[in-house]
């Protein structure tokens, strides 16, 4: 397998996701397999190849500096968690 | 100790660019708003939103670079820096990574002994700024603001060129006055509209390889930059001399104690996994654009300076304190321009009285009760010989306190010189018969002592007699 | 007549509705119910908005009696529920948004809304849009109303389920591997995925930014056409949608194919696509040339590479994309987290199904220190090489056809035991993805009672001539009015 449970670990922890007892090992396998299979990339030649972000070569519109939202405080934190004065409240972070 | 070390110092400054709305998203910057409602969709990260640039950076940070000689990018990219905090609503920050806005900059500060030292900025780039954490008071609890979370920063990243503290203050000062000169931030420190992250390392003085360096995050005074860097400057060789390693991480400065110290956490090392941001496209600046850019440059601190020395004739130190700040160089110069008095002495009057006065009551130039013609006024009043420059001290208080023009309060308060050389001779006539054993003691050859005679007519006249004269009396009397 | 009312295309509904032979209520109370009887069965809905859907038909029938009827005046849509819909839930089919209620509309949402169209609810999906059976739906997959043991196909699922069980002439839906095309294929349907950056992507969730772009599924071309005149067009608010102006789709539809030119992939019909499909698409490409088209081979030598390159860019950009959702500010929560980093961890790891952490942990692992090069980087340039292939072949050719997926539907569960055999589902329709091209499809045939679509993917911006060879090909079969038993 391409992927060790240490790895696998280290990425679950990089993004941030708890991984059930049961989803441990199945995760492992099934990773190693996705990539295995994109390693195939590698046969590809691609020196000096331009990589591509963007389907198009535009280039960013700039919008002018104008003040056009106005506060809806209250509606957007219908969808928190957890508020209090105004503030979303986390687990208290210790600096 | 000092000796054997060589400091090696790089800053990163984070100047917030002084724009009504967000860089990318159309809620106002403004500071001081009751927490999140300035936080609109886009600076929640909300489910399905996108960001979308705004002109006015781009143009601000092009400013920024042609005022430092730097290269302005054709084409600069936003990538995005992955991270969780509660701050950063999108768990990324969109910043600019491989290809940043502006690159290869130089600016020039006095090094120790007053030589010019050239301080290379790598490069200044554009990114979002994070909320805020608010940890007291919450029961457990921190509570997130997302009002500042969005708002536009440019950052500025300097070569690992300073050598002390002293030089990251001045380099700091620098880029300060420049970010304010070109109007394109405030510059408020205690709002953290401009703060710093310092690199520091040490390294035995002769050794080619740098040291391992600490990086001291959010200063946002000149003091605790210098204090910062000092206290990690001697931690660092401190920890060496002992036997002992410099770890690469990031420290915090502790002001109430004067001291740095880690910023540990449980996470492991980041592992930001930088990558274009597909949302936003390249940004494209074309010659046209930076040379429209140029046309709007104003003059910037060091030509003023300079123009100062040549044409005003000033001190070159001088120059530099007048010239940290626009409006107080634009102070200078109005009342400069509007005094018979020499240059010379409308700075010092400004560097000495008035900025002290400024500090005393916590006023910025711009909110000095005298205005530059009034001082102007008072200072051809020293010129004509109406007041000495000692009452005219007590003229620009009576000024400061709102009592009126320099004449009114002269003529008010009676405090018009006495030139009338007969007046005078009569006082000096006074001083000599009262003080026989001083005058012994100055013709036996005591010369100092002519201090003590001009101090007694000074006193008889309520400081009004004009010094000049007092001496030349004083002194033809007593030959 | 009422009874009939599910069977009409869009089309078909808005001359009834000018005519007045019935209204935008009767239209809407017809499909509530239909969507009332058979949503059990198929698991097509998320949310059904029967109350607001009443109130917009009367309001679309008011406005149409004091004559201010938009172009899409009361004509049912479903939209699916990837779409930000202001005040109505929005879930992405993930228990992570299982109580999100969007304060706004997403772009595509308010310019159907302005034309008058109503909305009939909220179609499910795959989780994120992560998924090519709809299987990896926090709600449940939806069934295929060809044959109810089988998929419906990916992520839009749920629109094309809708739309083939006459629920709904038409359903919005997103496509960044396939996502619209294959789910449209494998239940008779028409799929649309226009050009990235033709659409405004603004309150579509994000799945890979530069990959998603939003599409409809129909009953028809000419339907597909007068939707993509509505959605279609510059939005400020997304700084990857284009500036360009949106020709009358519909008015192009009717022009003779003689002399278009059709290229085949010349490796297509090899291993890996099913004999039948294979067969019954071409018979459509003989059909096609009969109708004055010229086909030619062409060659899109990295194409192979199509899903691997895919695997790489679409989680990298999903990996980050998702880290908004935090359980912070919206969405799930996990209850009495410890600190911080627990709170994140649970909160994500609860929320999130496995398909989807799957993809989080490969596009971290190759966005990672140390692997960027080798995969993230790498990918780009692959994809820049398929993107000059097509951008060789167009040199040559206005559309390139083939089948659109390499199997008719399969079995719910065949294929969920392994990511790479589910991922080879999109064979064909992820090229367009990655080069940004349009591509649609269109029923071409029946295999054992199951549909077969035929791919047709056009240069960027090649809308119009896509749609005009689909039209086409539509008018000279019968298969679009092809019904699954029971829904007739």
């Amino acid at each position: 397998m391409s992927l060790d449970k240490n790895q696998v670990q280290h990425i679950a922890t990089l993004a941030r996701l708890r991984l059930a007892e049961g989803e441990s090992a199945e995760t492992v396998e099934k990773l190693s397999r996705i990539v295995d299979f994109v390693d195939q990339l590698s046969q590809a030649a691609t020196d000096d190849v331009v990589p591509m972000a963007h389907p198009f070569n535009e280039t960013q519109r700039l919008r002018a500096d104008e003040v056009t939202e106005t506060d809806d405080r209250d509606h957007f934190q219908e969808n928190a968690p957890a508020v209090s004065d105004g503030l979303y409240l986390v687990p208290k972070v210790i600096e | 100790m000092s000796g054997q070390w060589e400091v090696v110092i790089g800053l990163e400054i984070h100047a917030q660019l002084a724009t009504k709305s967000k860089i990318f998203s159309a809620a106002s910057t403004a500071y001081g708003a009751e927490p999140n409602t300035q936080a609109c969709l886009v600076d929640l990260g909300y489910p399905g939103v996108l960001p979308v640039l705004n002109a006015e950076v781009v143009r601000m940070a092009a400013k920024f670079g042609l005022a430092v000689n730097a290269t302005v990018a054709p084409r600069s990219v936003f990538a995005r820096k992955n991270y969780f905090y509660p701050d950063l609503p999108k768990g990324y920050q969109i910043s600019q990574y491989e290809l940043p806005i502006v690159e290869h900059g130089e600016l020039f500060i006095a090094d120790a002994d007053g030589n010019e030292k050239r301080i290379g900025i790598t490069r200044a780039h554009l990114e979002e700024d994070a909320g805020k954490s608010i940890h007291e008071g919450l029961d457990g609890y921190s509570g997130i603001d997302l009002n500042r979370a969005g708002t536009p920063l440019l950052e500025i990243v300097s070569e690992p060129d300073l050598s002390s503290a002293r030089e990251a203050v001045a380099y700091m000062r620098k880029i300060h006055s420049i970010v304010r000169y070109l109007g394109i931030s405030d510059g408020n420190m205690q709002e953290g509209s401009f703060r710093c992250d310092a690199n520091v390392s040490v390294r035995p003085v002769g050794q080619d390889e740098l040291g391992t360096r600490a990086e001291i995050k959010n200063l946002n005074s000149f003091r605790y930059v210098e204090k910062a860097i000092n206290f990690e400057v001697e931690r660092q060789i401190e920890l060496i001399e002992d036997g002992g390693q410099v770890q690469q991480e990031t420290r915090l400065y502790d002001s109430d104690k004067d001291e740095t110290r880690s910023m540990r956490s449980k996470e492991e090392a980041n592992d930001y996994r930088y990558f274009p941001d597909p949302d936003l496209l390249p940004v494209e600046i074309d010659a046209a654009y930076i040379e429209a850019v140029r046309a709007t440059l104003p003059e910037l601190p060091d030509a003023k300076q300079q123009r100062f020395i040549d044409d005003y004739g000033i001190r070159e130190d001088d120059a530099a304190i007048l010239t940290t700040s626009l409006l107080l160089a634009d102070y200078f110069e109005a009342v400069a321009g509007a005094t018979e008095g020499k240059a010379q002495g409308v700075a010092n009057f400004i560097i000495g009285d008035l900025s002290s006065a400024l500090n005393r009551d916590g006023l910025d130039i711009e909110q000095s009760p005298v205005s530059a013609k009034d001082l102007a006024l008072m200072l051809d009043r020293i010129k004509d010989n109406t007041i000495s420059g000692k009452i005219a001290k007590e003229v620009f208080e009576a000024m400061w306190a709102g009592e009126g023009t320099a004449d009114e309060i002269i003529e008010a308060r009676g405090l018009k010189q006495i030139t009338d050389s007969s007046a005078i001779e009569a006082i000096v006539d006074n001083v000599i018969e009262a003080n026989p054993g001083q005058v012994a003691e100055y013709k036996a050859g005591k010369d100092k002592l002519i201090g003590f005679f001009v101090g007694q007519v000074m006193k008889e006249t309520g400081g009004k007699a004009n010094p000049g004269q007092v001496n030349a009396i004083l002194k033809d009397k007593l030959s | 007549m009422s009874q009939d009312l599910h069977l009409q295309t869009l089309t078909q509904l808005a001359v009834g509705l000018g005519n007045g032979t019935f209204s935008s209520v009767d239209i809407t109370e017809a499909l509530l119910d239909r969507i009332e009887s058979h949503n059990g069965a198929l698991n097509a809905f998320i949310t059904v908005t029967a109350e607001q859907a009443l109130a917009d038909a009367q309001r679309a029938d008011a406005a149409r009696a004091s004559g201010n009827a938009g172009p899409l005046n009361g004509l049912p849509i479903v939209h699916k529920d990837i779409f930000c819909t202001r005040d109505v839930l929005t879930t992405c089919a993930s228990r992570m948004l299982e109580n999100f209620v969007s304060p706004y509309d997403a772009t595509v949402v308010r310019r159907m809304a302005e034309a008058g169209a109503v909305m009939l609810g909220k179609s499910n999906m795959d989780e994120f849009a992560m998924g090519s059976s709809n299987e990896t739906s926090y709600f449940g997959p939806v069934m295929n109303p060809w044959n109810l043991e089988c998929s419906p196909g990916g992520s839009s699922g749920g629109s094309a389920a809708a739309v083939a069980a006459r629920l709904t002439p038409a359903a919005t839906g997103t496509d960044t591997g396939g996502s619209i095309r294959q789910p449209a294929a494998l239940t008779g349907t028409v799929g649309l995925k226009p050009t990235y950056g033709r659409v405004s992507r603004y309150g579509m969730i994000a799945f890979a930014s530069s990959l998603d772009q939003a599409g409809v599924i129909t009953r028809s071309t000419t339907d597909a056409a007068m939707l993509l005149g509505v959605m279609a067009g510059f939005d400020e608010r997304d700084s990857t949608s284009i500036n360009q102006p949106v020709p009358d789709y519909v008015a192009g539809l009717d022009k003779s194919l003689k002399g278009l030119r059709v290229g085949i992939v010349r490796q297509h019909f090899d291993a890996g696509l099913d004999e039948n499909c294979g067969v019954a698409v071409k018979e459509a490409l003989a059909l096609l040339e009969a109708q004055g088209a010229i086909l030619t081979e062409v060659d899109l030598p990295n194409l192979e590479l199509s899903v691997p390159t895919y695997y790489v860019v679409a989680p990298a950009e999903c990996s980050s994309n998702l880290s908004r959702f935090d359980g912070v500010r919206f969405g799930h929560r996990a209850k009495d987290a410890e600190d911080l980093f627990d709170l994140y961890c649970r909160s994500r790891g609860e929320g999130f199904g496995a398909e989807v952490k799957r993809r989080i942990m490969t596009g971290t692992y190759v966005l990672s220190a140390g692997y960027y090069d080798a995969y993230y980087l790498k990918a780009q340039q692959v994809r820049q090489l398929i993107a000059d292939d097509f951008r060789k072949a167009f040199a040559d050719v206005d559309v390139i056809a083939g089948s659109t997926a390499p199997t008719p539907a399969f079995k719910l569960g065949a294929k969920t035991d392994d990511p790479i055999t589910m991922y080879l589902s999109d064979i064909y329709t992820i090229g367009a993805n990655l080069a940004g091209l349009p591509g649609i499809s269109v029923p071409c045939g029946l295999v054992d009672g199951l549909p077969v679509g035929l791919h047709l993917v056009g240069a960027h911006f090649g809308e119009e001539t896509l749609l005009n060879c689909a039209h086409q090909y539509e008018q000279a079969t019968d298969w679009n009015d092809a019904c699954p038993e029971g829904y007739q």
